[in-house]
């Protein structure tokens, strides 16, 4: 069931929410959190539907911000999606005209559920300082994606200088598949690593935080290499034993050669945006490994342009 | 500051605790499964496998043999386990993960006498580790009657499969029942412990995987809310109730003989009752979290009367769910004379400091009114009423309810004022559903408790000393039942026998009805 209601004000909005509550009886809020969405018309479909799947593991109040004509008088639509329509959570999209626009802080303010955490999650491009953004200072963590930007490297760089604790972006949580499968591979001893290599499209800002990450981790020096892609296409560990080598040409499976092993398939799909956000919001406390990394990435990165 | 690291040691350099995107990821191995044809296999265990792969929760050196008395190529047993695995999988179907994990599928035909069969089962492991790179480590998982350990146990060893090389490991999976008293449990576990060391046994009981199983630690200490209330002081009595509405079915021949009580309270309902009455363990770790479950079922106490602190029935034909059902005599493959209990129910103590005088009372049956499995504090009344007693009329008494399943979830009662000029007190409930919110995504409890053991990680599986506590506290009311003749009939459909009833009705109380 979907409520509109056009040019209507916060405390309608609320009011239509408790009425709803009290006309189904008692019943716990069982949200865990609000999401915010900070979107536009064209991109709000996708990213509230990835934000409703990721909801069915996470059962949160969405707010979708969405900016309309700025020139116009300020006013809200709304429209309640309700607990049930698409999954647990509910799901607000909201329509600013005019002015208020610039101030969607005091539209989400009376909105939030009461003593549980705030995500906010800009599905475009978001902005440089998230930490002091109208909307990312109500938020206890701050989702964004530079992939969407026009220049995703120098995007994500420009961010981490802002870089604030519960600071996050979904370059980085489209790495933890990566990450864990490498991460298993040094579960067995493997004596040394002497250094390592990791290959992907140019400008895609996860491929140089897996560098930088192993490079961070094992303190050697790791050799950023281009390809065509999809996305990340290789990542070498160089022990002194012998190669440990996963390569995923598809996008979708990727073969894992190891010195002492025979080689393997190993399914290693590129994520969707609701499994990215659903990994996003299940830890919400400050990601210090992706603080330290991004900031290795940038000091990296900083040398790399700096003339010889 | 990050410690100076030696890459390739132990630890790995590559994860951190402070990295909790990465998940557990078991190591190379390979999962032998007995009883493959069986309904567990097909409905819970190859759909947990897959779902575990398909969360990357597995490693890409996974082999998984299936062991069986069937003419079965490897192709054939890979479109039964792809059949299965479409039907019971939790996460959806990729072709990806499924060909990465069939890839290293085998199939192992025999019977389980047979010598040839289990040297063929031992080439084919090693194979795997040729070719997967499985790296030597075997869990053998045992879905199957207990009266085949034995032999199963034997032939493992005769073929060199239970002793492990250097850095590798062995375990082995044994599901209940853990014998019918503490004579064959312990015969069970000589079987077993003479060729595998007690920390490579998993005794799976399935409860103990469940979300909201886990969670009676979390909701116990790490607030602060309830663990002031959780003694002598404010419980009145607790009850634990796991109600079937199925009946006997196709377990007609396991059934009979073996009852209620030696099906679902020796294990599951102990083991819920170990978990709410024990102290706070010293750590969260395996054996501290065990140690106080010992702790707290050998102060298990049986009433002093075992007549009128037990109850017992069979279910009679009646209507359920809309049909009219058989009773348990008339049911296929059991006796018209058969004395088993599908119903049994019993109140037993705790001596311990915090829960003297505080009676636990567990019941568990089939064809009851639902299907439901929870766990019920309920409190004192207030010592003293400040309302008069007709206000307060409709007050009962504060309750706390753990509910396991189906609806997993926790629910709290108190009394609250009916809205109007007169002031009137009744039961409201405070509620938080687990279940509605979680199920989609939320891993099945086998698929924790496969992980746990390719993992090695022991704190959900009861040790050998629990099962033996268990029997202990049990096989004195068996004994008694054995004497009695003839359980007590009851509806099919109903809550149980009279006498159930009136065991709580002897202490003035009465069963919540779930």
């Amino acid at each position: 069931m979907t409520l509109y209601l056009p040019r209507t004000t916060t405390s309608e909005i609320t009011e239509a929410l408790t009425a709803e509550r009290h006309s189904i009886g008692g019943g716990a809020l069982n949200m865990v959190l609000t999401l915010i969405v900070v979107t536009d018309e064209a991109d709000h479909y996708d990213a509230v539907r990835a934000a409703t799947e990721a909801g069915r593991e996470h059962p949160s109040r969405i707010l979708a911000l969405i900016r309309r004509d700025p020139g116009s008088e300020p006013s809200i639509d709304a429209e309640i999606r309700r607990p049930g329509t698409a999954g647990p959570g509910e799901a607000i999209l909201l329509r600013l005209y005019g002015a208020l626009g610039d101030h969607p802080g005091s539209v989400v303010t009376p909105l939030l559920v009461p003593d549980s955490p705030v995500v906010a999650w800009w599905p475009g491009v978001g902005p440089q300082h998230p930490a002091a953004d109208p909307v990312g200072r109500l938020a206890h963590r701050r989702i964004t994606d530079a992939l969407r930007a026009a220049d995703p490297v120098g995007d994500l760089l420009g961010r981490i200088r802002n870089y604030e604790p519960g600071d996050t972006d979904l370059t980085w949580t489209r790495l933890t598949p990566w990450r864990s499968l490498l991460a298993s591979t040094m579960d067995q001893p493997v004596g040394w690593v002497e250094s390592a290599e990791v290959a992907g499209e140019p400008d895609y800002p996860s491929a140089d935080l897996l560098a930088a990450w192993l490079s961070d981790q094992l303190e050697v020096r790791v050799e950023r290499k281009y390809s065509d892609g999809p996305g990340i296409t290789g990542a070498r560990l160089i022990t002194e034993q012998g190669d440990i080598s996963l390569q995923r040409k598809d996008g979708r499976v990727a073969t894992l050669a190891r010195f002492d092993q025979p080689v393997q398939s190993v399914a290693l799909a590129r994520r969707r945006a609701s499994e990215s956000l659903a990994e996003e919001l299940r830890r919400l406390d400050a990601d210090e490994i992706y603080e330290r990394t991004a900031k290795h990435m940038a000091a990296f990165l900083d040398r790399r342009e700096e003339p010889a | 500051m990050k410690e100076p690291v030696m890459p390739g040691a132990i630890p790995n350099p590559l994860r951190s605790e402070l990295d909790r995107r990465l998940p557990r990821i078991a190591g190379p191995s390979v999962l032998v499964l007995f009883g493959v044809t069986g309904d567990l296999a097909r409905k819970k265990l190859l759909p947990a496998i897959y779902d575990l792969a398909n969360r990357g929760m597995l490693p890409p050196g996974f082999g998984l043999v299936g062991f069986a008395r069937r003419d079965w190529a490897d192709q054939d047993f890979a479109a039964e386990a792809h059949q299965a695995v479409r039907e019971h999988a939790r996460t959806p179907f990729r072709e990806d993960v499924w060909r990465q994990l069939s890839e290293g599928l085998r199939f192992v035909a025999g019977e389980l006498h047979d010598d040839a069969a289990f040297d063929e089962l031992a080439r084919t492991v090693r194979q795997l580790d040729a070719d997967r790179g499985t790296g030597g480590n075997y869990a053998f998982y045992l879905s199957l009657p207990p009266k085949l350990f034995p032999t199963v146990v034997k032939q493992l060893k005769r073929s060199n499969l239970a002793e492990s090389e250097a850095a590798a490991w062995r375990r082995v999976v044994i599901e209940k029942p853990f014998g019918h008293d503490l004579q064959s449990a312990r015969e069970l576990n000589a079987v077993v412990d003479d060729v595998f060391p007690p920390h490579s046994v998993f005794r799976i009981d399935h409860y103990l995987g469940k979300e909201t199983v886990q969670n009676i630690m979390a909701l116990r200490f790490a607030n602060t809310l309830f663990e002031p209330l959780w003694n002598r002081n404010y419980v009145d009595h607790v009850q634990i109730t796991m109600a079937e509405d199925i009946g006997v079915g196709g377990r007609a021949g396991y059934y009979d003989g073996i009852g209620a009580a030696r099906d679902v309270i020796q294990n599951h309902l102990l083991q819920l009752l170990a978990l709410v009455a024990m102290e706070e363990p010293v750590t969260f770790s395996a054996d501290a979290i065990r140690a106080e479950k010992e702790k707290v079922l050998s102060a298990v106490e049986l009433p002093a009367e075992l007549e009128s602190g037990t109850a017992r029935g069979q279910y009679a034909p009646g209507w359920q769910g809309g049909e009219h059902v058989k009773g348990y005599l008339a049911e296929e493959g059991i006796p018209d004379d058969s004395t088993t209990e599908t119903y049994a129910a019993m109140k037993l103590g705790v001596s311990s400091r915090r829960w003297a005088g505080v009676p636990f009372y567990l019941r568990t049956g089939k064809r009851l009114g639902r299907r439901v499995t929870e766990v019920a504090l309920v409190f004192q009344r207030a010592p003293h009423q400040v309302f008069n007693s007709t206000d307060v009329e409709d007050l009962g008494q504060n309750a706390l309810v753990l509910r396991i399943q189906p609806d997993e979830g926790v629910t709290l009662r108190f009394g609250s004022k009916v809205p109007g000029a007169a002031m009137e007190v009744r039961d409201v409930t405070m509620d938080f559903a687990y279940g509605q919110s979680f199920t989609e995504s939320s891993p099945e409890a086998y698929e924790r408790l496969i992980l746990d053991v390719l993992i090695g990680d022991p704190p959900l599986f009861p040790r050998q000393e629990e099962v033996e506590l268990s029997w202990r506290i049990l096989d004195p009311v068996e004994e008694f039942w054995a004497k009695q003749g003839r359980p007590e009939q009851y509806d099919s459909g109903s809550w149980g026998p009279r006498s159930g009833h009136e065991l709580l009705a002897r202490d003035g109380r009465q069963w919540r009805r779930p």
